[in-house]
């Protein structure tokens, strides 16, 4: 029987087949759940390497964040950008790109260190595959999704592709999502942002979320919209 | 209209109806980030005693989003029995307090008197209520609805098996089920929150869960949570589903904000009833929760407490079979602890049951809150004990697609067992035949996932 547990649970990263005594939980599995549960709540306060950064050649903007505390508690001041943010931008990027790509620590600084690697290249390749042209890419700290409308403000993409550290869970702690929207400005729609999440080796393979976000934005080049206007 | 009263030798004066019902609310990050919360203890128990002596006309005679304006408004409005609001317009909100509290009204009488208020007038009350106010009233309120089976009877607790995966798996989600059923969970729904929203993965996650609930004769209904014009899609290319879900929010640039319209959730509505596959009349799944309405700025500096009550204005035009606040799942900018989702769970809950509506909570949090388990184990017994119509579950607590914490099937079997609860009834009834359950209590099969493969 034993056997036949470990083959469902083959299936899934869920803690099943975990067993009980009466009705509560086991000693090993409860206390497995309260520690995954810390190494989580330790997560959400991690930074991003400044020498993961410069490999990918990403210089870093900040956002009117100041302290991860201001970062939980005021979501508005992660969708701005510092006045310093703003003119870097300005001063480094390509303006009006086909595809604008920015990465973001989020709420799960890991989630970048974990899935850059992976992530990033086959983006690119994804893109060229898709016959779609990149601007001027950078790191956004203590980044919000809405922070893509003050950059597309600024630099007016045709399409946005945000990759951010979602906040993590406790099978896993460095999930990434990639938020895509069709030119994001002040005012934008949440039904206009498109979401793949759970961008992980056991989520949704790098590799796979690459492929779809590069046929995603051309289809939202196509047809000029995003979100649930966007016919798949 | 202005109102002002003196408390402890210190005037107070509030420039709106709007005002009054923010300042009046618990505290509460959400309310403190949109910049319309009470400054301090004081101003806030201010605003509590000059908003018990509000009268129910004046909170319907000054509207904080006027019918014409906004759509959520006039559902309330068209949907109030003038009948029922006239015999009660002139009482204040402490009157209404104290007539929902009174030992003389029992919860078919609060159903009667809440057809007659809108849900501002709910929400006032909740103001004023203490947390075991809000647990003593809604205990008294029964709500029965029916998609295949029936759930919210006196004495049960009905729960949804979400046995989510993060790759949408079928074998994984399907195992996952397997363990929820094994504890006797899954009698309100088993229903999947899907990670690609394309209408033949829709499709696929409601045939899979159909397949389930066909191969063992479960008495449950299935459910997957993508956006509804995803659904209504998959559904229109002969998907089974039992039930359609939606996210609702208390204003109409709120719901515009998630891409649907009355319009749009009408057209789902007949879809539903035409297309679905449930024999009963009660086919929605909807989800609400404090504070999507300031996350999509579209809260008209109205507080989160009343815009959520408004989320069950517009939910009962629908006659949901489920109504569920994520109560948790937000994030600490607009319920910062375990203090705040404690309160908000059962304040949501009170104002659903208040408006006839079938509550359910997902008793949950992040790990980016200040919160953990044992708050879980608190917040779900107080709900237990306040009659909520079913709660959620993910294996051992720990949902690894969404990304939280919600209650594990052990939580919902240890309610029941210390509550005296018990699973819907059809269902229970099911867990006997098929082994998992005898004389009431867990089997020795309960627990066991693979139990189901020796069925199959």
């Amino acid at each position: 029987m034993n056997e036949v547990v470990d083959r469902l649970k083959n299936y899934t990263p869920a803690r099943i087949g975990v067993g009980r005594t009466g009705t509560r939980p086991l000693t090993k599995e409860f206390l497995s759940f309260r520690i995954d549960h810390a190494a989580a709540v330790d997560s959400v306060y991690g930074e991003v390497a400044p020498e993961l950064l410069e490999s990918f050649q990403l210089f870093s903007v900040d956002t009117c964040i100041e302290t991860k505390e201001h970062y939980l508690t005021r979501p508005d001041q992660g969708r701005l950008l510092s006045e310093a943010g703003e003119k870097m931008i300005w001063e480094k990027c390509v303006k009006q790109p086909q595809v604008q790509v920015v990465v973001s620590d989020g709420l799960s600084a890991n989630a970048i260190e974990e899935n850059m690697a992976d992530v990033y290249p086959a983006l690119m390749d994804s893109l060229e595959a898709n016959g779609l042209s990149a601007g001027t890419p950078f790191f956004v700290k203590g980044g919000r999704v809405g922070c893509m409308d003050a950059i597309g403000e600024l630099l007016k993409p045709d399409v946005f592709v945000l990759l951010i550290g979602e906040r993590p869970g406790l099978v896993c702690a460095h999930s990434m999502s990639a938020y895509m929207c069709y030119r994001p400005r002040a005012g934008t729609r949440e039904s206009e942002r498109m979401v793949i999440s759970n961008i992980h080796r056991r989520g949704t393979p790098p590799v796979e979320a690459a492929a779809h976000i590069g046929t995603i934005l051309s289809k939202m080049i196509e047809q000029k919209t995003s979100g649930v206007g966007l016919v798949m | 209209m202005e109102k002002k009263t003196v408390l402890l030798g210190e005037t107070y004066q509030f420039a709106s109806l709007k005002e009054v019902l923010a300042k009046a609310n618990e505290e509460r990050s959400g309310d403190e980030l949109a910049g319309i919360a009470a400054a301090n203890m004081k101003e806030r128990m201010a605003a509590k005693v000059v908003l018990a002596d509000v009268t129910l006309s004046e909170i319907r005679n000054y509207p904080l989003l006027s019918p014409e304006e906004d759509e959520v408004s006039r559902i309330i409005e068209e949907g109030l029995d003038e009948s029922i609001y006239k015999a009660v317009q002139r009482w204040t909100v402490a009157d209404l307090r104290e007539y929902i509290l009174s030992d003389e009204q029992s919860g078919a009488d609060l159903l009667k008197l809440g057809t007659g208020l809108t849900s501002e007038m709910i929400a006032a009350a909740a103001k004023i209520m203490s947390n075991l106010d809000l647990i003593q009233a809604a205990s008294k309120i029964e709500i029965i609805t029916h998609c295949q089976t029936h759930i919210g009877a006196a004495g049960t607790l009905a729960s949804r098996a979400q046995p989510n995966h993060p790759s949408d798996n079928l074998q994984g989600m399907r195992a996952s089920a397997y363990e929820a059923l094994s504890y006797g969970i899954g009698d309100a729904m088993i229903g999947i929150n899907p990670v690609i929203d394309t209408t033949d993965n829709i499709a696929a996650l409601l045939k899979e869960t159909k397949e389930i609930i066909d191969q063992f004769s479960i008495p449950t209904q299935n459910c997957v949570l993508s956006h509804v014009t995803s659904q209504i899609r998959a559904i229109e290319k002969g998907a089974p589903a039992d039930l359609i879900f939606q996210s609702l929010a208390g204003s109409q640039a709120a719901i515009e904000s998630f891409g649907i319209s009355v319009s749009m959730l009408d057209e789902a509505t007949a879809l539903i009833n035409e297309k679905g596959t449930a024999t009963g009349p009660n086919r929605w799944y909807l989800e609400t929760g404090q504070g999507s309405e300031l996350s999509s700025n579209s809260h008209f500096d109205i507080d989160q407490v009343t815009l959520e009550s408004r989320c069950y204005g517009l939910a009962r035009r629908y006659n949901p079979f489920l109504v569920n606040t994520v109560v948790g799942f937000i994030g600490p900018e607009y319920l910062y602890d375990s203090k705040q989702v404690m309160r908000a769970g059962l304040e949501d809950h009170f104002m659903g049951k208040m408006h006839g509506l079938p509550m359910g909570v997902d008793v949950c949090y992040t790990n980016h809150m200040k919160a953990d388990q044992n708050d879980m184990d608190n917040l779900s017994t107080l709900l237990a004990a306040a009659g909520v119509n079913f709660v959620i579950g993910v294996p051992m607590a720990d949902d690894c697609m969404l990304n939280y914490q919600s209650l594990s099937y052990h939580d919902i079997a240890t309610l029941r067992s210390v509550m005296k609860l018990k699973p819907a009834s059809a269902f229970e009834q099911w867990l006997e035949q098929i082994g998992i359950m005898q004389n009431g209590k867990l089997s020795r099969h309960a627990g066991d996932p693979a139990y189901f493969l020796t069925l199959a």
